[in-house]
């Protein structure tokens, strides 16, 4: 498992009653039971913890992540982008 | 109900997005003008990852008030007392006693003086000022709106402001038009301001993620969130008999307010507490959903929103909902948050008044989720008797009105 991999992961766990070493990348995020709201709090966090901007509009891009792994790749392009 | 109970509008103001009275305001929406463009307000609006707002264009409060009464007033009190000052002026009353006493102030506001909080901060934080403009407080207080129309227009009766987010001016109408029913004033200036286009707020509302990059289109296909708007909005409410009695010009009739809380999440609409305050205002108007011609909308532009309005009205008005005239005002003037219930509230008397609903504009096509009639896009004259002005805030504080041509 990659650094991103654990350390969003670690950010998803803290929004969802699931526990960190359970979650896996192809669960779905709305299985999880990551509503609305803590989406746009995992996406705060994301971008606080990797220094990055996530365009993310709640309106249209609901499935946008779909999966944990989904959300993994997307951050690690970012990252990649800003290095 | 007797006579002594029915409760009319005399007076409408506004400070608007689409002019800066009620009747340009009016005239705009009936055009259905787009109230929305580029922030200006900003200081450093190239900072800002939202670009557009519904401002209110071009109001210079040297026109309205002395240069040392500005000192004590944010922006949001400056747009509340000047759409006061305009409805009381149209009701041509006169606050002298005893009825000063016995007329009511009830000012709905989401936030208070956001400019004057956001400037204090900006002079401490970013320009390491030691000290603050000495009247920050009290131009910044939630309550300031409802103080300066009552300084400012002589009313002497219960004032205080009311706070529901985007619902707090419909809540403010809701109580006013209460108190004028009980008999516990003799009259009402009530509504709502908003102003807080500033750096900080506009940041929080993008940190929420519900915003539309463009421009708002409530129940359209494509839509991508809601726009922030300003603005005040204001009414006088009186008993029909007295209004009668001194030859009153009556705009409107309200008969009826439905409040509910949905004791669920602290953002996510609920059908439930939408349907339960609808059902409340037409029980409280003795109306069947059958009589209700047009809803002026809650309608944000938002996905979840306007969807799940848009069940809540299929629930209270079963078959009907489908005949149902409905639009969102906010596709023109944004949203005002605290102003939004009283703006949309002097668009259904309008509405009522003349016959014809102004469209939601900005509309590119149905959304399976949005099955509804909602104007799109231009005015339809239609007889209208009766109508709702729905308010659904953040914290799930429901508020709706009912309005009816006076008899």
């Amino acid at each position: 498992m990659t650094d991103v991999t654990n350390d969003v992961i670690a950010i998803i766990a803290k929004k969802v009653r699931v526990d960190h070493p359970k979650i896996e990348l192809t669960d779905r995020l709305v299985d999880l039971g990551l509503e609305s709201l803590d989406a746009v709090e995992m996406i705060f966090d994301l971008e606080e913890k990797f220094d990055i901007q996530i365009p993310y509009n709640a309106n249209s891009s609901r499935t946008e992540f779909d999966t944990v792994g989904e959300v993994v790749r997307a951050i690690e392009k970012l990252v990649a982008e800003k290095a | 109900m007797t006579d002594l109970n029915r409760v009319v509008v005399t007076g409408l103001g506004a400070v608007s997005p689409l002019g800066h009275t009620a009747a340009d305001y009016w005239a705009n929406l009936k055009q259905g003008v787009c109230g929305i463009g580029p922030i200006t307000l900003v200081p450093t609006p190239e900072e800002l990852q939202q670009k557009v707002a519904a401002e209110v264009k071009g109001f210079d409060p040297l026109k309205h008030f002395e240069e040392r009464q500005i000192t004590t007033l944010d922006r949001v009190s400056q747009f509340a007392v000047v759409a006061a000052r305009e409805a009381i002026a149209q009701a041509a009353i006169t606050f002298d006693m005893p009825l000063s006493v016995r007329t009511a102030t009830i000012i709905g506001t989401g936030v208070g003086g956001q400019t004057t909080l956001d400037d204090s901060y900006r002079r401490i934080y970013r320009e390491n000022k030691t000290r603050v403009f000495p009247l920050t407080i009290p131009k910044l207080m939630v309550n300031a709106p409802a103080s300066q129309i009552s300084m400012h227009c002589g009313l002497r009766g219960p004032a205080f402001a009311v706070a529901s987010a985007c619902a707090s001016a419909t809540h403010a109408i809701g109580l006013a038009f209460q108190m004028v029913r009980s008999g516990a004033v003799d009259c009402a200036v009530t509504g709502g301001a908003e102003a807080c286009i500033t750096f900080g707020t506009m940041r929080a509302w993008e940190a929420m993620r519900v915003m539309a990059p463009d421009t708002a289109r409530p129940f359209s296909k494509d839509r991508k969130g809601m726009v922030i708007g300003e603005g005040a909005a204001m009414l006088v409410l009186e008993p029909l008999q007295r209004a009668q009695a001194r030859g009153a010009t009556i705009l409107g009739e309200i008969i009826g307010f439905g409040m509910s809380a949905d004791a669920a999440d602290l953002t996510a609409p609920d059908q439930g507490g939408m349907v339960r305050a609808i059902e409340g205002a037409l029980a409280d108007a003795g109306l069947a959903p059958q009589e209700i011609q047009y809803i002026n909308a809650h309608g944000t532009g938002t996905a979840a929103n306007d969807e799940t309005e848009t069940r809540a009205l299929h629930s209270a008005f079963g078959a009907h909902a489908g005949k149902l005239a409905i639009s969102s005002t906010k596709s023109m003037i944004g949203h005002a948050l605290g102003a939004a219930g009283a703006l949309e509230m002097v668009a259904t008397v309008m509405a009522v008044r003349e016959d014809m609903v102004p469209p939601t504009i900005n509309y590119l096509g149905p959304d399976p989720a949005c099955d509804l009639d909602y104007v799109p896009n231009a005015a339809r004259a239609m007889r209208i008797d009766a109508a709702l002005s729905n308010s659904f805030a953040f914290g799930g504080l429901n508020a709706v009105l009912a309005i009816r041509k006076c008899s």
